[in-house]
Formats: C-alpha cells, structure tokens, sequence
C-alpha cells in the first residue's frame, strides 16, 4: 500500500485545468457559498448526496477513465503524449493571465503571459514547455484562487460528477473560468473539437500516470471518500496560501493537542 | 489533561536547562530548548540521509529498507501513531497502545520510505526554516524529472525528549492528517476494534 502524494498534487493540477472545459450545470455557479457557523477543518454538510456522487465517479473510473487511460498510456509514445499535455496546458495560460490580473497581481500575469507567448511560438503551438525550460515554470491561478483573493468563503465540499473533489468556491469559479477563457472566444468555433480532444488527451495521460496511486486511494483505502476528500482540501488550501490567500490550512501540533479533538464535531 | 502534560514537559525542561547550565562549563554539553538553526540541522541531516542513500547505487530493494531506517531514526514514530489513533487512544489499553504504535511504526515505514523512493534520479534542497507556535517547519523543494518543483516541510520538535520531525507535508498534505484519516476509517470498518486493526496494519 503506497499510493504516490508526489503525482496526487499533479493530478490536482491537472484535474483543474480539465475542470475548466467540462461541461458543467451554470446554476451551482450562481448559488451562494454555503457557510458553518464556525470555523471547521472539514465543512461537508452534502456527505450523503456526495458519497453517492464518489460511488458514480469510482463507476466511471473504473469501468471508462481507467481502461482508456492505460489503451492511451500504452499505445501513444511519451514525446507525443507530452506535446498534447503542454499544448492543453498552453491553452490555459490566457485564463490564468486574466485571473492574475482580476487578483491584481500584474507579475505573474506577466509571468503567465510571457509564457504563452514563449510557447505559442519558439514552442510550436504550445508542443513543447520551452518557457519551464528556460526557467520560466508554470504559476497556477484559477477563477476560484480569485474568489478567494476576493474575499469569498470556501463554502461546502462537494464532489462533482466526472470531476471530482471540490470546494464550492473552487466549482464556482471553474464555471466562471469556463466562460472568462479568451481562447473559447477566440479559437473555440473553429477549434473547439481540437481543444477538447486535448484536454480529454490530457486526462487520459494524467489518469496513466497516476496509475497505481490513484488506484490504492480509489479502491484499496478503508474509506476512499473520506481520504480523497481531506487529500484535496489540504492540497487546495496549500495552493492557495502559496498564492497568497490568506486563512490557509493550519499546521497540526500533535502534542498540543493530541488527540486531535478540536477536530472533532 | 492536555494542560497537565504540558506543564510537566515545561518543569522537565527548566530542570534540564538548570541541569545543562551546571553541566555546561565542563563537559561542554548543551540542554537548551530546540531553536530555528537545530530545527534546520537535524533535517539537513535527514536530506543528507535520503541523498546518500539515492546515490548509493544499491537495488531499490535495498534503498527501501534504508529509507525506513529514517523514520526510525529521525521522526517521533509514538507521537504519530497516537495523533493518527485520534480520541480512541485515550481509551485504549496501554498494551494495546504499544503494539498498535509497532504496527504503526512499520506501516508507516513501508509506506512512506516506498514515497522517498520518488526521490532517485531528483533534487532535494532544504530552503528555510521558521517557528510556529511551539515547532518548526523546516521547508525543503523537491525537483523531480518531468514535474514541477514540489514543496516539502518537516515539522520538527523536541517535545518528545529528542529533537525529531513528526509531520511530513508534502504540497500541504500533512502525514499526521491523512493518516488520522486513514487509520480512523481503518478503525470504523473494523467496528471500533483495536486488536483487529493491530492485526490487519501489520499486513498493510
């Protein structure tokens, strides 16, 4: 039993930028964050409706992402699975200038755009990362990081059909990125099939490379709800405290506090 | 119970610090409380560690073994193990809390010695070292071929009677947390039986 927290967070990232191209119900984007009276470690007041949502999306693991992602893994060469990796990953890059730029944070908006730029052209479309190369590595943001930089709660957990793991915000500003991403506007008529199938691509590589981690998390742990469930809150809330968001995860004092009752509700 | 215990590690330390003061001039010993530089030190040696043992060119069968030699050296093994425990320990026998620490223990070690393997063919650089509350975080960048430099920090403390981490978060996924996760729902399937759960963790 060694699932792999080093590819876990790659899968994270990953996992978001896919988000972003889903096809995804608007109004959940519209309600508001639900919020606990207090402060909590672990905010779930859907755990029924989302455990039955886990139960579906371990089905569609298992019975479809899982076999298509070893079919891909195993018949695509790497130089050709890592070119369509960097091209959909290049796609995202003006999404997340906008977002930098709605967090008023013009550095990295300047980072992320050089990036694109960099990889657009010295990099043949996006094939190949030329800019992470050059030292130039890639800086995440996403709608739901602008939220937070806003000011909004993190609000319920919620695991989302085909998408997993998610916070409200972090949902709500998938949705919203889906509709911010200039690339949709400008390539997505004539290309929208080939954006798709990219990150479709994407998701495939991402879910071969997990592999077995994925696989101990999904199907050998003693409750995989409640581990991926506490693996992707602590991994969000690292992401976004890297980004600067303030009230992020804070550290455990075992001897403090033992017995960890402040956990408990 | 909580504030007994620390009140007693507080009396423990001021004794050790008189002890230490009386000792010092001659035997040039030190008894101080844990500071940002020793916190720094003992995980430069636990980097050290993982770097000789990914360079030692041995089988990875061999490596394996050396990387859980780590947790026994370097991290508080008992605290983790009852932290992970969660409430139920406080009604477990003391027995019963010794053998599940064992079993704990070697979990552990196979678990996350198999996660340093990760490491061999990578870089690993502590970069600094800061005071929360009553620990230290020491934070390390981990560079691995094809992937985006990781973030990597030791909780470190010297409340154990050592100076030993006994947290590894890795991208803000602590250890401590996901196993209380883990080992809570272990527990849970098992109808609350810690003797069953002894027996299984130990073929984990």
């Amino acid at each position: 039993m060694s699932w792999n927290v080093f590819l876990l967070t790659e899968f994270f990232r990953m996992a978001r930028k896919i988000g972003r191209f889903a096809l995804v119900s608007a109004f959940l984007a519209l309600c508001a964050c639900t919020t606990p009276d207090q402060p909590v470690e672990t905010f779930d007041p859907y755990e029924a409706e989302n455990r039955e949502v886990h139960a579906f999306n371990r089905a569609v693991d298992a019975t479809a992402l899982r076999p298509a992602a070893t079919g891909y893994g195993t018949l695509v060469p790497v130089p050709v699975r890592m070119g369509v990796a960097n091209f959909s990953s290049n796609l995202g890059m003006p999404s997340m200038v906008v977002n930098d730029l709605l967090q008023g944070n013009p550095g990295d908006a300047l980072h992320n755009g050089f990036r694109f730029v960099l990889n657009t052209t010295l990099g043949f479309g996006g094939l190949f990362d030329v800019a992470t190369t050059g030292g130039f590595e890639e800086r995440t943001s996403d709608f739901g990081e602008t939220l937070a930089v806003w000011g909004a709660p993190e609000g319920a957990y919620v695991e989302v059909p085909f998408l997993g793991p998610r916070t409200e915000r972090a949902f709500a500003g998938d949705v919203v990125d889906l509709v911010l991403n200039p690339v949709n506007y400008v390539f997505g008529l004539e290309y929208g099939g080939v954006i798709v199938g990219a990150r479709a691509a994407t998701a495939l590589d991402s879910r071969f490379a997990l592999g077995e981690t994925l696989d101990e998390i999904l199907y050998e742990s003693a409750d995989s709800y409640a581990l991926l469930r506490s693996l992707y809150l602590q991994n969000r809330r690292f992401e976004l405290s890297e980004g600067g968001v303030a009230g992020g995860e804070p550290a455990f004092d075992p001897y403090e506090d033992l017995y960890g009752d402040i956990f408990e509700e | 119970m909580a504030t007994y215990s620390r009140n007693e590690t507080g009396r423990r330390a001021a004794l050790g610090l008189l002890l230490g003061a009386a000792v010092l001039p001659f035997a040039g010993t030190r008894a101080h409380a844990l500071d940002v530089a020793e916190a720094r030190s003992l995980i430069d040696r636990v980097v050290f560690e993982i770097k000789r043992i990914i360079n030692s060119g041995k089988s990875e069968q061999a490596m394996y073994r050396d990387f859980e030699g780590i947790f026994d050296r370097y991290a508080d093994v008992p605290t983790i193990a009852r932290s992970a425990l969660g409430p139920p320990a406080r009604t477990a026998s003391r027995a019963q809390l010794a053998a599940f620490g064992d079993a704990f223990g070697a979990y552990l070690a196979r678990k996350y010695g198999a996660q340093f393997r990760e490491f061999i063919g990578g870089e690993i650089e502590v970069r600094d070292a800061r005071q929360l509350k009553n620990f230290f975080e020491v934070r390390s960048t981990v560079d691995l071929r094809g992937q985006s430099p990781f973030s990597v920090s030791f909780m470190v403390s010297d409340r154990s009677g050592a100076n030993k981490f006994f947290d590894i978060v890795i991208e803000g996924v602590s250890l401590l947390k996901t196993e209380r996760v883990e080992i809570g729902s272990m527990l849970e399937r098992r109808g609350g039986d810690i003797d069953r759960l002894i027996r299984d963790l130990r073929s984990a």
